[in-house]
């Protein structure tokens, strides 16, 4: 198991990502945005957290020019498992590889705590050690988390299942903490192999640290 | 020439700042406000006098990059 993971000027959770996955038992490899081409023997690449480009203009709205991200699209529009995690999904949107835009929290606050979240769907190679309905709680850091997509897209995000996790209260009840419209925390593109969210797996390895949550959602892609 | 360009959420996406600034409006007592939108303006000094083609890459330039127009709209005004 391989796993690739882009670092552009201002990402902060590359190590931290990498950390987790080598624990898990994968080899890593980071990649600067410079590079033209990710490493050949890829199995899943990572666009990992932080504020790319310091989130001017738009949070991920430059780094989507970076050299490296021509061969990110090739590689996901050739069936190559991308996830994209905090700033990664909102490069991701930007992108246009995974549908909707992260706006400014309603609260207008950066929020960084432990969140629960719901499986709404795993038939997807990120989620299918849970359960639909398992509660997971991971946490969220983030000041552009409110997840928007139009009503049509909204649609088509239920009708093929590319909703994969909603924040809930511990009890699996919606609680909203950015106002992300139906409480969205994560989704996937219509092929299943682009995967985007805001909640940080990776910060979730260890139970003495607060949760170790992460572990089985990062597992799904060792299959 | 320049372009302005003014850049601001579609109507029908929630402004949270706005509604925060409608807010502290209404705490000082302005109550003739019965909405705020904001948003962002980028200036572009261009090199060109050709408005057509100045228009054209302008356009083209918020398509791309300057707006995300999943939720936001932009105007372009030449001067």
């Amino acid at each position: 198991m391989k796993v690739s993971i882009l670092q552009f000027p201002g990402t902060n959770c590359e190590y931290d990502t990498q950390h987790a996955f080598e624990e898990l038992g994968a080899t890593t490899e980071i990649v600067w945005h410079k590079e033209e081409n990710i490493p050949a023997d890829t199995d899943l690449l990572v666009v990992a957290g932080g504020f790319s480009y310091g989130d001017y203009l738009r949070s991920g709205a430059i780094a989507k020019f970076s050299p490296v991200m021509k061969a990110v699209s090739t590689y996901a529009e050739n069936g190559g498992k991308v996830l994209g995690i905090c700033n990664g999904f909102q490069v991701l949107t930007e992108t246009g590889l995974l549908p909707g835009a992260l706006k400014r929290n309603d609260g207008l606050h950066f929020i960084s705590k432990h969140h629960h979240l719901k499986v709404q769907n795993n038939d997807n190679v990120f989620l299918e050690e849970l359960n639909n309905g398992d509660i997971v709680n991971i946490p969220i850091a983030h000041h552009d988390g409110n997840y928007f997509v139009d009503e049509n897209t909204l649609k088509e995000l239920y009708d093929n299942n590319q909703i994969l996790l909603t924040y809930t209260d511990a009890d699996g009840n919606v609680k909203n903490p950015n106002g992300s419209i139906d409480s969205i925390a994560g989704v996937c593109n219509k092929e299943k192999n682009v995967f985007g969210l805001m909640p940080h797996p990776e910060r979730a390895m260890e139970a003495l640290l607060g949760s170790d949550d992460g572990v089985k959602m990062l597992k799904g892609f060792f299959k | 020439m320049k372009a302005i360009i003014n850049i601001s959420l579609k109507a029908g996406v929630l402004d949270s700042q706005g509604k925060a600034v409608h807010h502290a409006l209404d705490s000082l007592h302005f109550s003739m406000v019965s909405d705020v939108r904001i948003g962002k303006q980028v200036i572009l000094q261009l090199d060109t006098e050709d408005k057509t083609k100045a228009m054209s890459d302008v356009t083209k330039m918020c398509e791309e990059l300057l707006a995300n127009t999943v939720i936001e709209d932009y105007e372009i005004e030449l001067v």
